[in-house]
């Protein structure tokens, strides 16, 4: 199968990139059922009490208002598996910014009238939405997100850090951080008899169905949830939201069409954010630089109707060969919004506080970082002893540091300064797990020659459309273009969500196996087709979900160059490179934009994204994106990602690992120990802004203003 | 409120609708139009033209960027009332009628300069209005401020960094966006 | 958003007169703001008079060399003509320093005067706020206040101004035209916003129906002037502080000095103090730090902004440093 070299891994064109490009591609809010109506929601304006009284009366009386629909009136669902989505089931207020009503009218000028019209009164209560490092509410967890335990200890890691020559003993902050993809989350709905259709922003659209299915207890059959295209979700949309309860309660209420298309202002609030995480690390090292101890400790905040817990210390379970270690994980129950996934939850702000603190570990050797990370390189997997299916980490180093001009580093901080710019550079190191779901996919061989393969994948912008065609046509040995795909609706054949960075080999392994039974098929078949064609299909469950004894995951290596204005502290990062290391990189052209696009996500977490839990109304103060500073074009600079070849026999049948995470993993670790040694300064809170360099480089050693004067 | 009327009602036949009409991709349309309507939603809603996305509603990411007599604007600010005998161009409507795609949307396609898709059409837009403001002779944040007044500015890449900087992009499709550009420039 | 209802003027006459014959109208020139701030509920007028197609859309160099923009200039416009950019730097670069390509062109020059501070506070109709409505408290004094004054405000508001623009027509000395149903007047662009104390809900000196018609830059000799702001990023958001500055020197020693902060007050901050210091004097770094420092002596910084002090200082003598020419002693 020469042909098929060419096939997988070749930088094929976006599939739908035609309908993106003329804007004829169709989101959630863009189904135009005839009569539609339109809703918005109405928060609550207090952050913790209840509901005590409701006048939809004022809201009701304006032209176009169809519907208000309260804790009241809203029919009454089951109950959820997840509690942010009993919407208007109970009168009581969990945290600022629920949503207590919804307001259906025909247009959105109407309903946006009647959402500000309508009156709410509350008994509130008092809150506590400050989450400290000795919070007294804090606790550890059994379990923290993806099922990881919530304390490993190995040996007696306080002792071996007293007795070492070198240690670092260090707290690093995240700030919560909002995913804000650039389509808010939206829903339409509509109820066809007794069926429901639902066209949902959605990272996975079997899960929203199952939920829909069990809060209006219909059976799944009789619900149909399409995702078509997905304007970003960054695991915000990786689990269903309250827009499309909402819609679907109110399209069942009026009798209507509608679409719930969420303010931005809304969704931080209501669509999850990762939850700030303090960390606090401490390294023992030999003189050599090979660890004694690493203690990684992590206190975090979930609300109160959900324990949600960012599992930041498990990157530290993966990383470095150490004899002693402990990864322990506090999380404080505050009246917050409910804190959920955001891309690399756990890693990106684990490996930026470990990262950092290996960083300062090096400078206390006076070790090279790029050395110091190749000297702690682990036989195996360090918390579990299991053997890495395949781990080229240090490959990724020597990689990056090669193509990044690393040996013309000088270590010395505060080295470089051009006028008023002072030019540092920094590394660090990444790594994501290899997740991977049970799946099912049809192929289908038609008689004109096409094959259609058909699985309920979704498109949220990885190119899923286009990287599943390759794998199919590889399986099947024929060209890409005879090859239809079809994605994004539980018509399809089940699959899980785009997350965690598995959809491509959750996906690609039903997607190969049902192409390979295909194949076979065809090659025992003579002569035409039937007009039906010929159909093969696959479900990878007990194996795609087997237990395996391998360690599986990507690594990868960030090398940053920042210039930092002594004037003013602004940071602007010069060079971001990645190299990774991800099993087979299915396609180039994709894959690179993801890794750029993590990478970037990276930058923004460094530089300028920052979430504040304001003390004094329990809510975020960023609310929307002229305060929220996701980067902006003149941000980004020269970001190149590049990887290394990686042949693993212990993943799926493409040698696939996860892409779409990696890439804000340890990006902002590089960057901030690049800005220290560009300064000489070590910020161990983010984001890097002008504020805090600002003041950083005043403390440091200069008295006010003989900098850059 | 009904002094309101009575003055307003020499002007349109109903106190908080006018009729309004606006030339959209070569195409009039005359429409009455909720005053409290955005062009936005008008596009969207009335026309079910939807290139022209909702990413804030509140001109603070660009992703409902069109043209309004032929300059880049955000379409969620601007009432539609207000726009009477404006001609407006879209995404939809940048081709123009064939099957050929305008050069920048090509360049998108080529450099693979977006991810989701959603603040696409706002950034060809953008991308578009911005070439002719520097053939126009309009500086930028970034221009030297020696260049010649009146001239057109040359487009480095900082420079193309600073003019679609009213794009966000969460998907970090960025450095293809400022390639895509680059490709198109004359 | 409240139903409203809609008269476009076609002269700036008819546009007063519509304004005095609707209760609870707004002017809307660009709607860059105001449509923003309709959207969040903060504003809601019973009519808008559309004034954005006046015939006020033009600079003209007046016959004593002084230069007239109109107040319907867009602000891109503005930003790229050739005689701002030549003869009044500072104040083009604080236009390109401000918002983003879209929004230049359709904000007008007498919008971005009249723009509304992007305190939280402000914008979120849920919380109290003395600007938006008097008499509930100020959020921000408690809130999150990292973004807000340092210098000029009251208990009952410490909101900034956030416009770039503004800061720039301070430090040029220009001044505001003015038309109402009283006639036509003109106030100094530095004495046009206002500072908070018990009123922080009027910004500025406007009176109720006058329309800002356009705004007059001084002739005088050419100066050197520039304009700086630093930001949480590198492009598309408002200042954590900024200065425009306007230098001109006649044997050596400052003859015209002109300096405004932006970002630090509820009103483009003209240095007065500082100016004073200079005039007269050498252009050298001494004298600009003393000039400065008695300037920011009187800011008092809240629990979490202290860090504006030494930026606005560290901005201002950047600026100030290359527009003085080197020193030869």
């Amino acid at each position: 199968m020469t042909g098929t070299e060419t096939v997988l891994g070749a930088p094929a064109e976006r599939r739908e990139g035609r309908e993106k490009v003329t804007g004829t591609a169709r989101y959630a809010a863009e189904f135009d059922v005839p009569g539609r109506a339109q809703c918005l929601p109405v928060p609550a304006t207090v952050a913790r009490g209840r509901v005590t009284g409701v006048d939809a009366a004022p809201a009701l009386a304006l032209p176009g208002v169809l519907a208000v629909l309260t804790h009241e009136n809203a029919p009454r669902l089951a109950a959820p598996d997840d509690p942010v989505l009993a919407v208007l089931q109970s009168p009581r207020v969990p945290h600022r910014g629920w949503f207590v009503a919804l307001v259906v009218a025909e247009t959105l000028e109407a309903a946006r009238a009647g959402a500000a019209a309508v009156r709410i009164t509350y008994d509130a209560e008092g809150y506590d939405v400050t989450l400290t490092p000795s919070h007294p509410e804090a606790y550890v967890p059994q379990e923290v997100n993806a099922g990881y335990p919530g304390l490993r200890e190995h040996g007696d890691p306080d002792a071996a850090f007293a007795a070492s020559p070198a240690r670092v003993d260090v707290e690093y902050r995240v700030p919560p951080l909002h995913n804000h993809p650039m389509e808010p989350h939206a829903s339409t709905a509509y109820w066809d008899g007794d069926r429901l259709v639902v066209h949902t922003s959605s990272q996975g659209t079997n899960a929203v169905r199952a939920a829909l299915a069990a809060m209006f207890e219909l059976p799944e059959d009789r619900i149909r949830v399409v995702a078509e295209h997905v304007g970003g979700g960054f695991g915000s949309k990786g689990t269903p939201r309250p827009d499309v309860v909402l819609a679907a309660m109110a399209a069942r209420h009026t009798g209507r069409p509608v679409t719930l298309a969420l303010p931005r202002r809304c969704l931080p609030a209501v669509v999850g954010h990762r939850a700030p995480t303090l960390h606090r690390l401490r390294l023992g090292a030999e003189a050599d630089g090979r660890l004694t101890s690493l203690v990684h400790e992590v206190t975090t905040h979930s609300s109160r109707i959900k324990e949600f817990v960012e599992q930041a210390a498990v990157p530290a379970r993966v990383m470095y060969a150490t004899p002693t270690a402990r990864t322990l994980h506090r999380v404080a129950r505050l009246d917050v919004p409910t804190p959920s996934w955001m891309r690399a939850p756990g890693e990106a702000p684990g490996m930026y506080a470990l990262e950092s603190a290996l960083d300062e570990l090096a400078t206390e050797l006076g070790m090279d970082p790029v050395e110091l990370r190749i000297r702690n390189e682990p036989e195996t997997e360090p918390d579990s002893g299991r053997p890495f299916s395949s781990r080229h980490l240090v490959e990724c180093l020597r990689e990056g540091a090669r193509r990044f001009g690393w040996s013309e580093r000088d270590p010395r901080p505060r080295s470089r300064a051009a006028g008023p710019l002072l030019v540092g550079t920094g590394v660090a190191a990444a790594t994501y797990p290899v997740l991977v779901a049970p799946s099912t996919a049809a192929a289908q061989a038609l008689p004109d020659g096409g094959f259609l393969v058909r699985t309920n994948a979704t498109d949220i912008g990885t190119g899923a459309r286009t990287v599943l065609a390759q794998v199919a046509a590889d399986a099947l040995g024929v060209p890409l273009e005879r090859v239809r795909i079809e994605v994004g609706s539980t018509d399809l054949p089940p699959a899980p969500l785009a997350g965690g960075s598995s959809g491509t080999a959750s996906w690609g392994w039903a997607v190969h196996e049902a192409c390979v039974r295909l194949r076979d098929r065809l090659a025992g078949h003579s002569g035409p087709l039937p007009a039906e064609g010929v159909t093969a299909s696959a479900d990878t469950s007990g194996r795609a979900d087997a237990d395996q004894p391998w360690s599986r995951h990507a690594f990868g290596a960030h090398f940053a160059e920042v210039a930092v204005d002594t004037v003013t502290g602004e940071v602007r990062v010069r060079r971001l490179l990645g190299v990774f290391a991800a099993g087979r990189i299915l396609n180039a052209r994709t894959a690179r934009s993801q890794f750029i696009g993590g990478m970037t996500m990276g930058l923004g977490m460094a530089l300028t994204e920052d979430s504040t839990m304001d003390p004094a109304f329990g809510d975020f103060t960023q609310s929307d994106l002229a305060s929220y500073h996701v980067p902006a074009h003149a941000d980004v600079l020269s970001v190149e990602a590049h990887w290394v070849d990686e042949d693993d026999d212990h993943l799926n049948p493409m040698g696939s690992k996860g892409i779409g995470e990696i890439g804000i993993v340890g990006s902002a670790a590089a960057i901030g120990n690049a800005v220290h040694h560009a300064t000489g300064i070590r910020f161990r809170e983010l984001p890097l802004t002008p504020d805090r360099v600002l003041t950083g480089l005043l403390e440091h050693e200069h008295p006010a203003g003989t900098l850059g004067a | 409120m009904d002094s309101d009327r009575a003055s307003a009602a020499s002007r349109s036949p109903e106190s908080h609708h006018s009729e309004t009409t606006l030339r959209v991709n070569g195409k009039p349309h005359t429409l009455v139009v909720d005053h409290r309507r955005v062009l936005l939603d008008l596009l969207r809603e009335d026309l079910g033209l939807t290139g022209a996305k909702k990413g804030c509603d509140h001109g603070q990411c660009g992703a409902c960027t069109v043209l309004v007599d032929g300059r880049r604007v955000n379409s969620c600010l601007l009432f539609a009332v207000a726009l009477d005998g404006c001609e407006v161009t879209t995404v939809e409507g940048l081709a123009g009628d064939g099957e050929e795609l305008h050069p920048v949307q090509r360049a998108f396609l080529e450099r693979d300069a977006f991810q989701c898709g959603y603040c696409t059409p706002g950034q060809i837009c953008s991308a578009v209005g911005a070439l002719a403001e520097a053939a126009a002779g309009h500086p930028s944040h970034v221009t030297d401020p020696a260049t010649p007044s009146g001239e057109p500015v040359p487009l480095g890449r900082e420079e193309i960094r600073e003019r679609l900087s009213g794009n966000l992009c969460r998907c970090g499709a960025y450095p293809r966006i400022a390639d895509a550009v680059e490709d198109v420039i004359p | 958003m409240k139903p409203f209802t809609y008269v476009r003027a076609d002269s700036v006459e008819e546009a007063t007169d519509a304004f005095a014959a609707h209760p609870g109208a707004r002017y809307l020139g660009g709607g860059t703001n105001l449509v923003d701030l309709m959207k969040l509920g903060v504003e809601a007028p019973a009519a808008l008079v559309d004034v954005h197609r006046l015939p006020l859309d033009t600079v003209e160099e007046l016959p004593d060399g002084a230069l007239r923009i109109g107040a319907m200039v867009r602000n891109s416009d503005l930003a790229a003509h050739p005689t701002v950019r030549d003869r009044y730097p500072a104040l083009s670069q604080a236009v390109l320093a401000g918002a983003s390509g879209q929004l230049r062109n359709a904000a007008t020059t007498g919008g971005n005067l009249l723009q509304r501070t992007r305190c939280p506070y402000f914008q979120d109709v849920s919380k109290p706020c003395n600007k938006r409505e008097p008499g509930t408290g100020c959020g921000a004094l408690e809130g999150v206040h990292r973004d807000h004054a340092v210098l000029g405000y009251s208990q009952q508001c410490i909101a900034t101004n956030p416009s770039d623009m503004a800061v720039a027509l301070a430090a040029l000395d220009a001044r505001v035209e003015l038309y109402g149903t009283e006639g036509a007047r003109s106030v100094a662009a530095a004495d046009f916003h206002r500072l908070p104390g018990d009123h922080p809900e009027r910004d500025t000196e406007i009176r109720p129906g006058e329309l800002i018609t356009g705004v007059v830059l001084p002739a005088g000799p050419a100066s050197a002037s520039a304009y700086r702001k630093a930001r949480d990023r590198a492009s598309y958001a408002f200042a954590l502080a900024s200065v425009a500055a306007v230098l001109h020197m006649t044997d050596g020693v400052v003859d015209r000095v002109g300096i405004a902060f932006g970002a630090l007050a509820h009103r483009p901050w003209r240095a007065r103090r500082a100016e004073e210091a200079l005039l007269g004097a050498a252009p050298t770094a001494a004298a600009f730090e003393h000039a400065v420092d008695l300037e920011l002596a009187a800011a008092r910084p809240l629990r979490d902004n202290a860090y504006k002090v030494p930026l606005a200082r560290r901005l201002a003598l950047d600026v100030l440093g290359r527009l003085a020419p080197p020193v030869t002693t």
